[in-house]
């Protein structure tokens, strides 16, 4: 369910890396524990993002969550999709409904996140 | 989510049944209850075009009893229960002496010496004081929540199904009556009340019975598409009917004509706590009022946010979501009266971005009367 060559994060974020840009995405066990989602707010094409920082939300009927750059560059893509069809993120979440395509300025940040095995791991406890 | 902080959180009778369901389930004042089983716009999808079974159970029972009864309820109760006839029930409230919300309850005659009264989970202590501090009547105080277990069955469908575990013929309780009788052999109040703005009962049986009549009505109910719901549609379901909830349209800082609901203020019956702060706010007029508003805007107003009229803060958003039956965003907040009418324009301050959107009447929806 989790591909081998994504990295992860413990907000639940996923990156995948292609010719220095990343592909960023949420997890499978994020839109399962935020249940039916309704709103995507994503930043511009040319912003900025920092590893660690926020970089727009998800909602779901109840409640409103941070989205987590697992890296840090600047946004070359943004899955504009996702504006009118949100519940997308529930149903393919690691693969149609990527959030934003970052061109990374630091590609070493990437070794530090989490293997599919190791989030795994850390989502059983 | 470590399981010691789990386990200190109450659990319904229930509780069991959610866990098999694969409910996933939320600290809600204190109670591990079910938000969500197949999901919120599914649940809230069945609840409008079928029927939804919630276990309600976490609700609190009071029992006011005994000679004086009805002079202790009309006391300490805004609605006039002189009203009631026995399988009767209103909604009412229980005010400060400064008029504000102790809490919004539902009072049952049971007859003339018992009234049930149905109230918030999180509040039954609190209430249960309050009236106990009030009682200078011939009546005694009980608080009964232990001896029920409370399954609300909503829906178009909600009556069919229970008639279908009935010998009475369930067609004769109007809106608002209750009857004392059973549902598939076991004693159970049956209330033809509910808080989704749909049609159905509300059942309160024993906790020995409770989960029987629980797997019951879900096996029973397959006929008729029934699906268990979570407080995640509940909460979705109230907000399209413009119901309110305790802690959001009202509590101790709001009086009942703010939140529109003078209708459950019956000042007419006598004195009653609350009365004169009341009838002085209905005099001197109000300068807030609930209203609804729907998203223009993309974004969605949620409860807590600010909101502007004419780029000034003039309110505060009590409720806010999606709405599943209107495919719209919506919500309510408090706006002063000048502006709280159908059509003015104003903004929500999501995550300090003003967003418009627009005062629309409420009830968002309003189910067709069969």
């Amino acid at each position: 369910m989790y591909p081998n060559n994504y990295r992860y994060t413990k907000d639940h974020e996923w990156v995948v890396v292609e010719n220095g840009v990343g592909t960023v995405g949420i997890t499978v066990h994020a839109q399962d524990e935020l249940g039916d989602i309704v709103y995507v707010d994503l930043p511009t094409v040319g912003a900025t993002v920092a590893k660690g920082d926020t970089f727009g939300s998800v909602e779901s009927v109840k409640a409103v969550s941070d989205l987590y750059s697992p890296i840090s560059g600047e946004v070359a893509e943004v899955n504009s999709a996702l504006n009118d069809a949100p519940e997308k993120l529930n149903a393919d979440p690691h693969g149609e409904a990527w959030l934003i395509k970052v061109k990374l300025t630091d590609p070493a940040e990437v070794e530090s996140l989490l293997s599919a095995e190791d989030y795994q791991n850390y989502l059983k406890g | 989510m470590s399981n010691s902080a789990e386990s200190t959180l109450q659990r319904t009778p229930l509780f069991e049944e959610h866990r098999a369901l694969g409910a996933k389930t939320i600290d809600f004042g204190g109670w591990d209850m079910p938000v969500q089983y197949s999901g919120i716009i599914d649940e809230h999808q069945a609840v409008r075009q079928r029927v939804g079974l919630f276990d309600v159970s976490h609700m609190g029972e009071i029992e006011v009893t005994g000679k004086e009864a009805l002079q202790l309820v009309n006391w300490v109760a805004t609605n006039d229960a002189s009203r009631l006839v026995d399988g009767q029930a209103h909604y009412s409230a229980l005010l400060y002496e400064h008029g504000g919300f102790v809490d919004d309850i539902l009072v049952h005659r049971v007859n003339e010496e018992h009234y049930f009264l149905c109230v918030n989970a999180s509040n039954q202590e609190k209430d249960f004081a309050h009236i106990v501090a009030l009682n200078r009547f011939q009546a005694e105080v009980r608080l009964s929540s232990p001896d029920y277990v409370q399954i609300a069955v909503q829906g178009p469908k909600g009556v069919p199904l229970v008639q279908s575990l009935c010998d009475r013929d369930l067609s004769g309780i109007k809106y608002y009556w209750f009857v004392d009788d059973a549902v598939a052999g076991m004693s159970a109040r049956i209330a033809r009340t509910g808080y989704t703005g749909e049609d159905g009962f509300e059942l309160y049986v024993s906790p020995a019975d409770g989960p029987r009549l629980w797997r019951l009505l879900l096996e029973k109910g397959k006929e008729f598409g029934v699906t268990p719901c979570g407080l995640g549609a509940r909460n979705t379901l109230r907000m399209e009917s413009a119901m309110a909830l305790y802690g959001h349209e009202i509590d101790a800082s709001i009086l009942p004509p703010e939140a529109g609901l003078n209708w459950i203020v019956k000042p007419a019956k006598g004195d009653f706590v609350g009365r004169d702060a009341v009838t002085a706010l209905q005099e001197s007029g109000i300068s807030r009022k609930l209203c609804g508003f729907e998203m223009q805007g993309r974004g969605i107003g949620r409860d807590g946010y600010s909101v502007l009229v004419n780029g000034e803060a003039a309110g505060w958003v009590t409720s806010g979501g999606p709405s599943p039956t209107l495919g719209k965003n919506i919500g309510l907040c408090y706006l002063p009266v000048e502006s709280a009418t159908e059509g003015t324009a104003i903004q929500i301050v999501i995550r300090n971005q003003p967003v418009d959107a627009v005062v629309v009447k409420t009830p968002f929806y309003k189910r067709e009367k069969s």
